[in-house]
């Protein structure tokens, strides 16, 4: 098959970028990425510079990939990372329009490559259970629930790709957010941690300059791992409840007086 | 030189404790003073990123990926092992040991191996801490499977996803220390080369692959776990990304690199289909507990799958392996997929396929069940092949996936260059000549949470350490080759791109040193090679410049490392006139086409030390014991 790509290229963060027109050929077997190697290949060849576009293991399991087709974050199959797009999805004659993602908080940092360090830094701020490696009690010395180890694995499929930001029309990183703070709360190791991890994680993601959930619903339609936005409402809950109860800790957590 | 592989004396279950007792420690409020640095932050280098860092040491952690998050370990389906024995069905960690020795063929070092099994059980505990949401029984408690080469059920996961929330777990616990200012990240950095001085590990040169910029970062020690060199194959089931620079490169300063023709070959990966493919996709292996996996009993049958009854079909894992039946080890699953393809019995469109068939499977438990166990490996089979394996049988086909050589290391995972640690699969200990299923992830936090937070502290307890200046002659010389070696790719401006070259290796590699080989292949591939590395160095062309992000040049470097690579992978196949696990030489074989070993010859690790360009390295040889496991003809009948 035969189509036609406008891509953005841009030389690096300070420089302005614009659409540039390609043509490729394409089998449709092939991935999406491989169509896009075929492209490369050719350009290399002819002594111009091939598009950056990150990609890692193209298996949709990393969230390293991800640009926007025709207007959709990871293209027009749902449920599936540009990686995992096979060019069957397309017909011939096609024109696709590929951009990055497009968010403050993602600089670009050429043609299709963002840089999405602030979803690490929202991780750094409270995405984890503090737990000493060394010290940990028996694995099953405490029982969980079946149905909430598996709605804390579902929250915890998050590749992290960004596409959720990509999608939303105030590029908010909430479903991002909500599912790393829902897989934790999920779990009773978590506790301890759910009201202070929920301050931290919000308060990264407002200086990171990400917007604010006004319930599109684009992120859910562009999560390549169906992450649901009921985990939104949760983090919302945990928000709130943590906000009420202000910087306060429960009476006793605070020592004794050894 | 002598590989001195420092084991602690006495019986192997005291081993370890021993050593613990008799390590030196650096006092905690020393700690700080010392600075680790950390090359990958994949499950050992994000878990011994973090693990050293809340210890008190300063980190410094690197990888090529944008965020450590990515690192391929995180590609892992199918699970974790562990001697936990929670389901009473004779699990111990002697079991898991002797598994895991066997399974290597009998070329792995039983201290080391030893030593994992016992803190297998460890990791569990400490994963499940952080938080990694297991797959649990009604109960509440946690669910096994079984995985090849092994009869008692012991690998933990979480759906097909274990790799991940393996490394969610570590890279949190990283992310957390990263917050705390303990440790200092480095994403999109790639290691070019490692900086010696008096002879000790003291630091890296890296590329910042945003702005080109070349920089020096120094420390009392280094760790590399920068993972495998399977994408050598260059169709493999490794990350794009994954390369062997960093090990190279240590290798070029003087660590020795063991076994590097132990490659592990999956059996269960999706078959090829174009000249343009750019890598291939593994279907874990805990399909094989319920998938069964057979070919058309004649040749060049060419029917539909559903088409061809029962009896006219050959399950032959479990016509040959009858007690193991689809779960025997993965070197004999993959070379016996290969026998019944060269036969003429592959099934697709090239030939080279055999079915993996879950209908039996739907049939007993249903859609349902089949779907919450495997349901997102169903899902990615059928975005990449565009056919539904609840309908229809998969097509799989064996593929690079692993591999069991890496650099030389001690007991205490440091190479034979003082404080240069490797942890992972990055080096060579514990699989032997074919490691079985389940076990990369366990060794990989096994390393980096439990073995190098101790053997770090012994070392840098030891020694002592005179601060090196930024413009210490080692230094500028190490900056300079990397400077020089880029400089040199881009002013080349051949007509073939690097990865023209990297699929022409691969296919030598695959062809002449991937399932079975044999002396006239690898001789053959020891002809091609230099020729190929030699038109590469004239004829490769790299787009753009060195002082910004380019793709086309981290490529050209990883490429020009496989080159060298794949040659003394070749010269190891040739010299280990053997066979052994993974490592098939068609001159040795049983009369029912097993692996025959020769351990009057080789019962040892091979290691291979550089001694110049362009000149045969040093066979180093390192003598294997066997006082726990007798030394047996490997079955699996």
């Amino acid at each position: 098959m035969k189509l036609t790509l406008r891509i953005w290229r841009q030389k690096d963060a300070k420089s302005k970028g614009a659409f540039v027109t390609y043509t490729a050929e394409a089998d449709e077997e092939m991935s999406f990425l491989e169509m896009l190697d075929v492209v490369n290949e050719g350009l290399i060849q002819r002594g111009e510079e091939p598009i950056a576009f990150d990609h890692d293991c193209r298996e949709g399991i990393c969230g390293t990939c991800g640009f926007v087709i025709n207007g959709r974050a990871h293209g027009p199959r749902e449920r599936t990372t540009v990686c995992q797009l096979h060019m069957r999805s397309f017909q011939d004659g096609d024109t696709l329009t590929l951009e990055p993602w497009r968010a403050d908080a993602f600089p670009v940092l050429k043609d299709l490559v963002v840089d999405r360090g602030a979803f690490d830094r929202i991780i750094a701020a409270g995405g984890f259970i503090a737990s000493a490696i060394g010290g940990a009690p028996d694995a099953n010395a405490i029982p969980i629930r079946k149905e909430n180890a598996d709605l804390s694995m579902d929250a915890a499929a998050c590749i992290g790709c960004g596409a959720c930001v990509a999608a939303c029309p105030n590029a908010a990183a909430m479903l991002f957010v909500s599912a790393k703070m829902g897989h934790l709360a999920m779990l009773p190791q978590g506790q301890p941690e759910r009201m202070d991890r929920a301050r931290a994680m919000v308060a990264q993601m407002d200086a990171e300059g990400f917007g604010t959930c006004t319930n599109h619903g684009e992120c859910e339609a562009a999560c390549p791992k169906a992450i649901r936005m009921e985990f939104i409402g949760r983090m919302n809950a945990d928000y709130v409840k943590a906000s009420l109860t202000g910087g306060r800790r429960a009476a006793g957590s605070e020592g004794g007086s050894g | 030189m002598e590989l001195k592989p420092n084991i602690p004396d006495g019986p192997i279950e005291k081993k370890w404790d021993r050593h613990r007792f008799e390590m030196k420690l650096v006092n905690p409020a020393n700690k700080r003073k010392y600075t680790v640095i950390m090359v990958g932050s994949g499950l050992a280098g994000a878990g011994g990123a973090a693990a050293m860092a809340e210890l008190g040491y300063k980190v410094k952690c690197f990888c090529y990926q944008d965020s450590p998050r990515r690192a391929h370990s995180i590609a892992a389906q199918g699970g974790i092992n562990a001697a936990k024995n929670y389901h009473n069905d004779g699990d111990s960690v002697f079991r898991l040991f002797y598994d895991t020795v066997k399974g290597g063929d009998f070329r792995a070092r039983e201290a080391n191996v030893y030593r994992l099994a016992q803190v297998s059980v460890n990791i569990i505990d400490q994963c499940v801490a952080l938080g990694v949401p297991f797959a649990r029984e009604y109960g509440g408690l946690l669910d096994n499977r079984s995985f090849g080469g092994a009869q008692v059920s012991r690998t933990f996961y979480a759906r097909g996803q274990t790799g991940q929330q393996l490394l969610l777990g570590a890279y949190q616990a990283l992310e957390r220390q990263i917050g705390l200012g303990q440790v200092e990240m480095f994403p999109r950095h790639e290691m070019q080369e490692l900086v010696l001085v008096d002879g000790k590990a003291r630091g890296i040169v890296v590329r910042d692959m945003v702005t080109g910029e070349v920089e020096t970062h120094l420390a009392d020690a280094v760790c590399l776990a920068t993972g495998g060199y399977g994408n050598v194959f260059y169709l493999a089931t490794y990350a794009k990304g994954c390369n062997t620079t960093a090990i190279w490169r240590a290798y070029k300063k003087g660590a020795p690199f063991a076994n590097p023709c132990f490659t592990q070959i999956h059996p269960t990966c999706i078959p090829v289909t174009g000249e343009y493919q750019s890598k291939l996709t593994l279907m874990s292996e805990s399909l094989r507990n319920d998938g069964r996996i057979w070919v058309p009993k004649a040749k060049g049958d060419k029917r539909a799958a559903n088409e061809i009854p029962k009896e006219e079909r050959d399950y032959y894992l479990e016509r040959m392996y009858p007690s193991f039946g689809n779960l025997a080890p993965r070197d004999i699953a993959s070379r016996a997929a290969k026998r019944v393809c060269d036969e003429g019995r592959g099934v697709g469109p090239t030939g080279f396929g055999v079915y993996l068939d879950f209908h039996d499977a739907i049939e007993r438990l249903g859609q349902k069940k089949i779907e919450e166990k495997y349901g997102n490996l169903f899902e990615m089979y059928e975005r990449i092949t565009d056919e539904d394996p609840y309908k229809v049988p998969m097509r799989i086909y064996p593929a690079s996936h692993y591999t069991m050589g890496g650099l030389w290391v001690d007991y205490n995972l440091m190479s034979t260059i003082p404080g240069l640690f490797v942890l992972g699969e990055a080096n060579f200990s514990d699989h032997g000549a074919n490691r079985l299923g389940a076990s990369a992830l366990m060794q990989g936090l096994g390393d980096g949470y439990f073995i190098i937070p101790y053997t770090i502290g012994n070392y840098l307890a030891r020694e002592k350490f005179p601060a090196v200046a930024a413009d210490h002659p080692e230094v500028r010389a190490a900056e300079k080759a990397v400077s020089d070696r880029t400089e040199r790719l881009l002013s080349i401006r051949g007509k073939r791109t690097a990865t023209s070259f990297h699929r022409e290796l691969g296919k030598i590699m695959w062809e002449h040193c991937g399932m079975a080989r044999d002396r006239k292949g690898l001789e053959h591939a020891l002809g091609k090679i230099p020729g190929l590395r030699e038109e590469f160095w004239k004829n490769v062309t790299v787009p753009g410049s060195g002082r910004e992000l380019n793709q086309s040049l981290e490529l050209a470097g990883r490429v020009a490392d496989f080159l060298e690579l794949g040659e003394l992978m070749c010269l190891d196949a040739l010299e280990r006139d053997e066979s052994c696990g993974s490592h098939f030489r068609l001159e040795h074989q049983m009369a029912d086409g097993e692996a025959k070993r020769n351990d009057e010859k080789f019962c040892h690790v091979a290691a291979w030390q550089y001694t110049g360009e362009g000149r045969k390295p040093d066979r180093l040889v390192e003598p294997l014991v066997y006082e726990n496991v007798e030394l047996a003809v490997r079955s699996y009948k």
